[in-house]
């Protein structure tokens, strides 16, 4: 078996919480389909049949109820469950489940919605021997009004720094606003090694690596490091040109056996470095192939070490993290896929005014003199007569009653909507009820409960 | 009967001609009219004078003897009986020819032999004539067609060499499916005499159409295919040592099924493997020549053997051939070369060929002085690296582009190829210039060495640089300069093509010697080595 997939499912959701107070993340539902059920489509797709996929209980539970995942998902799913105390971060998780991994690893997160042409971020990963290979994408700007913003949209978060090699296709750097202190210093090695390195900032990352076998490995022995993303990339990253990994290249293979002995920290390097067989180094030696010009080293400078990175500049590529996301998301998720705007199930009366581009769920009712235009209804909702519904997100069993006019909002499952209600730009939690008649612009609405959690 | 016969033959024949030519097989009633044919062209030849036989036999003899050799070897098809005969048969025949009729209604069985032979003959001829080649009927390293029993005349063309037309690639296409392996689709406009060849994209690589964890192929292979297509692995030695160790990894995950015996199961696996490599880049014949022996050593593993034991065996067996073939050889080489290069030289390079950076750095490891001039050419630009190893171990180098060789050339007082393969009626194959740099040479006369392993030994001949060759990436050519990429939409330009080619042949005459891990031969004694070869094995 070449790649073994694991889906991350047992993200809290942080920056969205007035969405997964009640509904984990996972199971938020974009385009009326679970928000798992994205990543875990993209993996069929390209041929996967198993997936080991770590979530919670919570979300275990609601998986196995979903009628979408249980008819739609044809692979097979292996489910770990973790705590839900969020102590556990991505890389802690991959230390889990270490006993099922035989071969290298795809990780994905469960936010992620793209269509992206997987076989490009893998061939990286398969051509080159790479230690890493993670995808990712061309920040988009989210033009749509985030209910329950006041004010402009704040400054931008903290930002990532990437560096790529000539190519675009070798990472070469990578920080955080956060860690840099006073500036970015890039080391002289880096340098030295690949004197052009384009830096950009505007990038998204997919959170979607290829690891070698052997760093899941160096991960259960080095129980320092948490997060993937946070941790394990850049310090990979950072190894590529340390010192002590090239150094190798000059010694015998037999000094390899006193450096294990020697220093400690180095049996990890020794673990994720490429394995090289004399038969492929040989292969190499002999091959009139290097991957730079201009300097009297070998092809990768002799590194093992090795992280690749695949831009996308087209396509659709969205992390589920935050509202104005999940907001975005709803819009164009249909887009990758051919299912029929309104459920063969829903009823909807003649005379409703529906846009094309709106998505009416299963088994939902949908009265006379009614207006629905870009936006997302959920299953099992009930929308009365002389109701307009413009740009808004509707989940599952929420009744609508007559006369409101929602604009711009998002309205959890088992909401219910008085008579004549009129909303703009508000979001509204799970099970609230909004008294009839009410006007609301730019609010969160949202149960004492919650307030009580902030 | 004897007129309508004399008539009717020359359109049937025509007919028939164009049928074989296609490699299709011929039906009952045409082969029936074949023997007719043959039967009213020995009467017709018997009227004619014994001086037209005789021009017909030297005719025959010089284009024969160019082939005999190659003709006992490449007869791969049913008639290994009558193959044997042939080789000597050229002569006799016309001779046989006029007895033969003398005694018609007394032996037929002689006769229908006799008969049998004319025809070959007369095909032979006619294949001459039309294609101007003689070893067109030889296959490339691996047999593509299994032979038919009924038609020994019918030579098949390899398929890789016929793109052009669109029965063969119907049949390939089947048979990747067969092999659940996807067909990789050719690119852009090819350059007309080159049409009979695949040209594929380096952007459109063939894991596109594969699922991503592979299952059907091993990912070993799937690894070495997109390091093939993508260039990484490039050169004749780094391939096959690649694609050995990519089989070790395959024989090392193999088991075999229940009711299946290795020895044949192990062969078919490979087969849709070979296929898939073949997609991504077509194999070379150093290559081919490796994949023979791994499976003559896999079918020769007898049944009693336990699976580890004949899995250690293989494992084993690759790494001798490795060590054998290329390491062994060519330290051999290097030591048989030094005695070649002398105090004072200036040696010339084509490209980067691993044999002979490696004979160069061992002549200066052993303290020859001599400089390098390395020639380089583009859209590859190999050289580059061969420099880079060269002035690295600090030999002192200069470089120029392929444009200047005849200026240089008049500095340079020996000339070191390398070679991708040695065909057998003493052709070098090898990187498209290499012919360029040897006819300059040989203008100047200065002394040309190659410089190749026995492996590389192919049984194929070829005249010419057209019939078999590989065609790259026609995207490579293209060149921003300064911002501006002018050949950025030359498929829209519908008079331009572009032709990326990647080999050439050179003839003989332009190479003095072919220093190999047996010694140093002339490059006509290439289909003795192989003859030895072959009695070895």
């Amino acid at each position: 078996m070449e790649l073994q997939a694991v889906l991350m499912a047992a993200g809290g959701g942080s920056r969205m919480t007035d969405l997964t107070y009640s509904t984990p993340k996972p199971m938020l539902p974009v385009g009326n389909k679970p928000l798992m059920w994205y990543p875990l489509n993209l993996l069929e797709r390209v041929g996967f049949e198993e997936v080991i996929v770590i979530t919670t209980k919570e979300v275990q539970k609601m998986m196995s109820t979903d009628q979408k995942m249980k008819l739609e998902v044809k692979m097979k799913l292996d489910v770990e469950c973790i705590q839900e105390d969020g102590d556990m971060g991505t890389a802690d998780a991959l230390r889990h489940i270490q006993h099922k991994i035989k071969t290298d690893i795809l990780v994905v997160s469960c936010d992620l919605i793209t269509d992206v042409a997987l076989h490009e971020v893998v061939d990286l990963f398969r051509a080159h021997n790479a230690t890493l290979a993670m995808l990712m994408s061309k920040a988009h700007e989210f033009t749509e009004t985030v209910p329950g913003q006041k004010g402009k949209k704040k400054t931008a978060e903290q930002r990532d720094f990437v560096g790529v090699d000539q190519s675009g296709k070798r990472l070469l750097f990578m920080a955080n606003e956060a860690d840099l202190e006073d500036g970015l210093s890039i080391r002289k090695s880096i340098m030295r090694k690949h004197p052009r390195m384009h830096i950009k900032t505007g990038l998204v990352d997919a959170h979607l690596y290829c690891l070698k076998k052997a760093v899941v490995d160096f991960l259960t022995e080095n129980k320092s490091i948490s997060s993937i993303r946070g941790e394990l990339v850049p310090y990979l990253v950072r190894k590529q040109f340390s010192k002590t990994t090239n150094s190798h290249k000059i010694k015998d293979n037999t000094d390899d056996q006193n450096q294990k002995m020697n220093d400690g920290s180095t049996n990890h390097e020794l673990l994720i470095s490429s394995c090289n067989e004399p038969l492929l180094q040989l292969a190499q030696k002999r091959s009139c192939w290097n991957d730079h010009r201009g300097d009297m080293s070998e092809a990768y400078h002799g590194g093992k070490l090795r992280c690749y990175v695949h831009i996308m500049d087209q396509g659709l590529c969205y992390r589920v993290n935050t509202l104005a996301a999940y907001i975005e998301a709803n819009r164009l998720a249909p887009k990758l896929f051919e299912d029929p705007a309104v459920h063969p199930s829903a009823v909807i009366s003649e005379r409703c005014q529906m846009g094309s581009d709106s998505i009416i769920g299963a088994q939902c009712q949908v009265a006379d003199k009614t207006s629905i235009k870009r936006s997302t209804i959920g299953n099992s909702t009930t929308v009365k007569e002389k109701v307009k519904v413009t740009n808004s997100i509707i989940m599952h069993g929420v009744t609508i009653e007559e006369g409101c006019n929602i604009q711009g909002s998002v309205i959890c499952s088992n909401a219910v909507i008085g008579r004549g209600a009129d909303l703009k730009y508000c979001l509204v939690g799970n099970g609230q009820r909004i008294e009839p008649e009410a006007e609301r612009t730019n609010e969160v609405i949202v149960g004492t409960d919650q307030l009580m959690e902030i | 009967m004897a007129d309508s016969g004399v008539t009717d033959g020359p359109g049937k024949k025509g007919d028939i001609e164009r049928v074989k030519a296609e490699g299709k097989e011929l039906t009952k009633e045409e082969k029936q009219r074949l023997r007719k044919e043959k039967k009213q062209q020995k009467k017709n030849k018997e009227k004619k004078d014994d001086k037209a036989s005789q021009k017909s036999e030297k005719e025959k003899k010089p284009v024969s003897s160019a082939a005999p050799a190659s003709q006992p070897l490449t007869q791969n098809t049913a008639q290994k009986a009558p193959s044997a005969v042939p080789a000597p048969a050229p002569v006799p025949v016309p001779a046989s020819e006029a007895p033969a009729p003398a005694d018609k209604p007394a032996k037929s069985k002689a006769e229908l032999k006799a008969e049998r032979r004319a025809r070959q003959e007369a095909e032979r001829a006619s294949k001459q004539n039309k294609k101007g080649d003689v070893g067109q009927q030889a296959t490339a390293g691996k047999p593509k067609a299994p032979p038919s029993e009924l038609q020994p005349v019918v030579k098949r063309l390899p398929e890789h060499i016929q793109v052009d037309n669109p029965d063969v690639l119907k049949k390939l296409a089947k048979k990747l499916e067969r092999q659940q392996i996807p067909l990789r689709s050719d690119y852009g406009y090819k350059v007309s005499l080159f049409s009979h060849l695949h040209q594929y994209s380096r952007k459109a690589p063939l894991t596109q159409q594969l699922s991503i964890p592979s299952s059907v192929i091993h990912p070993a292979i799937v690894r070495l295919g997109l390091q093939y297509s993508q260039g990484i692995v490039a050169g004749s030695n780094a391939r096959s040592v690649a694609l050995l160790h990519a089989f070790k990894q395959v024989i090392r995950d193999y088991t075999t099924p229940p009711n299946e015996e290795l020895s044949r199961d192990l062969v078919n696996k490979l087969k849709p493997y070979i296929s898939f490599l073949n997609q991504c880049r077509p194999l070379s014949a150093s290559m081919g020549n490796a994949i023979k022996y791994i499976k003559k050593e896999i079918s020769n593993i007898s049944s009693q053997c336990k699976e580890e034991e004949a899995k250690s065996h293989l494992l084993d067996c690759i790494e001798r051939y490795i060590n054998e073939k290329i390491i062994l050889a060519a330290e051999a080489i290097a030591r048989s070369s030094i005695e070649k290069i002398s105090d004072g030289d200036v040696i010339l390079v084509y490209g980067c060929s691993s044999l002979v950076n490696h004979i160069l750095c061992e002549a200066f490891k052993k303290g020859r002085k001599f400089r390098v001039i390395v020639v380089d050419s583009r859209p590859r630009l190999e050289g580059r690296e061969a420099l880079r190893r060269l002035v690295q171990k600090g030999i002192s180098c200069t470089y120029v582009l392929i444009s200047a060789v005849s200026y240089i050339l008049p500095e340079v007082s020996k000339v070191f190829l390398g070679a991708h393969a040695l065909l057998a009626n003493g052709y070098v194959m090898s990187r498209v210039g290499t012919s360029q740099i040897a006819l300059v040479a040989k203008a100047f006369n200065v002394p040309v060495l190659v410089c190749c392993e026995t492996y590389k030994f192919c049984e194929r001949v070829q005249t010419d640089s057209f019939v078999s060759n590989e065609l790259d990436d026609p995207d490579d050519l293209i060149v921003t300069r300064k911002g501006k990429t002018q050949l950025e939409h030359w498929q829209e330009v519908p008079s331009l093509g572009l032709l990326n080619l990647v080999y050439d042949v050179t003839p003989p005459d332009f190479v003095d010697l072919v220093i190999t891990e047996l010694g140093m031969i002339p490059c006509t004694s290439v289909p003795v080595v192989l003859r030895v070869k072959n009695v070895d094995q």
